[in-house]
């Protein structure tokens, strides 16, 4: 850990770095996000006008239960659990198949602090983008429920409309990129851990990839529920 | 010129070198050889600093290894190139962006001279061309000489090649093995090859050390391999019917 999170030893390096691992881990997850959130927040929709259909309930409640499901849950937790799939895995069968083809140790007999050079970027990357993602997951799942009272006729335009903007609360925003903070800590730090410590050939990279991913899921799951306690209560 | 001296190392109880001593001299090419799993690799692991010995010095011009802090050390590997057996190019850097590597690390050249360093490099390991290729594109012989070109581009004082003709046909092994020895004498760099390839250690030993299980049995040239008695180097250098022919030409030759 220390090693990692150490003054890097020439920052013109680590800053090109970094904005490559943005690119990388970041801006070539827009597509991913952007296709499941449009139809997660489509099917919230749905369900949400299927479930609450009670003439006691008023029927914006549709739009207001998909922006709040959205904004406290979908766009950070959900969103990052299936990040942990697409990013942790690149991130761990990466750095594992340096440490396998023995890149690793080329940096390191070079005088490279390899930790450094090859973990750092990629925390600091992937957390500095992660609410870039966080926001287009928001968008584009109220855009998707939005889909759905064009595109049918379960609830009009205007309801859905007023029911996203009906009782708003700022803070839901903010816990929603606060927490997805962590969460990409925690995706970037464990994946470069599993890949960083490979032993053996393919086989043992395959398995650091899947340890990766699942641990990451884990340890999201874990932090959602702290983070929750401590920032809504 | 790099000492080692009195080198034990262990791997979970078992020990894999006994007090091993030896001495790799400056604008020599130094070959390690032993058969497989006789402790070379270890050995050179351990001189680089990849593994640390439980006893002993390793000496890099009177410089101890094993007292050195990371920041000495840090300082030492700016004097070593290393050429790994699998080359251990970075996959996502072009062959000119993996040999401009180490000077866009250590030095403050600017773009146009780490370029203009990193071709030098490259058309002395006659690799003239390549220069927007991946190593994924590349021969293993090109990738060796890649590798070769990045060790050198920072002018090491010590060059250290894990088996650096594995995995490559004869003809290109040779080559190999030429490019390093000319390196090691137009430089003057303390070479240290890793290496249980026959053609290498006849053809460019200079200062063989001979590794059997964990112990140092033999050390000597090229010519003086030819005249050993010592029955275990005997089974390994000539243990094929061409090298014992070679062998009692060189002999009958010299009594002539």
């Amino acid at each position: 850990m220390s090693r990692v999170f150490t003054i890097p030893d020439k920052w013109k390096v680590f800053c090109s770095r970094t904005i490559f691992e943005i690119t990388k881990l970041g801006v070539d997850s827009i597509p991913l996000v952007m296709i499941i959130s449009v139809f997660i927040g489509a099917v919230i929709a749905i369900q949400m006008q299927l479930n609450i259909s009670s003439p006691l309930i008023p029927s914006y409640s549709v739009g207001l239960a998909t922006r709040d499901i959205v904004l406290l849950e979908f766009s950070n937790s959900i969103l990052c659990l299936i990040l942990a799939g697409k990013v942790g895995s690149n991130i761990a069968s990466e750095i594992g198949t340096m440490r396998v083809t023995e890149q690793i140790d080329a940096l390191e007999i070079m005088g490279v602090n390899s930790c450094n050079f090859l973990v750092l970027p990629k925390v600091v990357g992937f957390v500095l983008f992660m609410p870039v993602l966080v926001a287009f997951c928001i968008a584009t799942s109220l855009f998707g429920g939005f889909g759905v009272a064009v595109f049918t006729d379960l609830i009009s335009v205007s309801r859905y409309v007023y029911g996203l903007q009906a009782l708003f609360q700022e803070w839901y925003v903010w816990y929603g990129f606060i927490k997805s903070l962590f969460f990409a800590f925690i995706i970037s730090s464990i994946s470069s851990f599993c890949g960083y410590y490979v032993r053996g050939g393919a086989l043992e990279v395959g398995k650091a990839s899947t340890n990766a991913v699942v641990s990451s899921s884990i340890f999201i799951l874990l932090m959602d529920v702290v983070l929750t306690k401590l920032l809504l209560q | 010129m790099i000492e080692v001296k009195h080198i034990t190392k262990s791997f979970d109880g078992k020990t894999i070198l006994h007090n091993v001593d030896a001495t790799f001299y400056t604008g020599k090419t130094n070959l390690i050889i032993g058969q497989s799993g006789s402790g070379k690799t270890v050995l050179m692991k351990s001189i680089v600093g990849l593994v640390r010995p439980e006893e002993g010095e390793i000496l890099y011009d009177g410089r101890d290894l094993m007292k050195m802090d990371q920041a000495q050390i840090k300082h030492l590997r700016e004097e070593i190139g290393m050429l790994f057996q699998g080359s251990a190019l970075f996959d996502s850097e072009t062959v000119l962006g993996n040999v401009m590597f180490p000077l866009n690390m250590f030095t403050d050249m600017s773009p146009a001279q780490m370029k203009e360093r990193a071709q030098f490099c490259l058309e002395r390991v006659n690799l003239k061309g390549a220069d927007k290729k991946y190593p994924a594109e590349l021969s293993g012989g090109m990738q060796k000489r890649v590798a070769i070109a990045r060790a050198i581009a920072l002018n090491p004082k010590y060059l250290f090649c894990d088996e650096p003709n594995s995995g490559l046909d004869p003809k290109t092994s040779i080559l190999i093995d030429e490019l390093l020895s000319d390196i090691t004498h137009e430089y003057n760099i303390t070479t240290i090859i890793n290496t249980h390839d026959m053609n290498s250690v006849l053809g460019i030993g200079e200062n063989i050390v001979f590794i059997n299980k964990g112990y140092r049995e033999w050390v000597g040239d090229k010519q003086e391999i030819y005249q050993t008695t010592n029955e275990a180097l005997n089974e390994f250098v000539f243990a094929t019917d061409l090298f014992q022919k070679v062998k009692q030409y060189i002999i009958q030759n010299a009594h002539r």
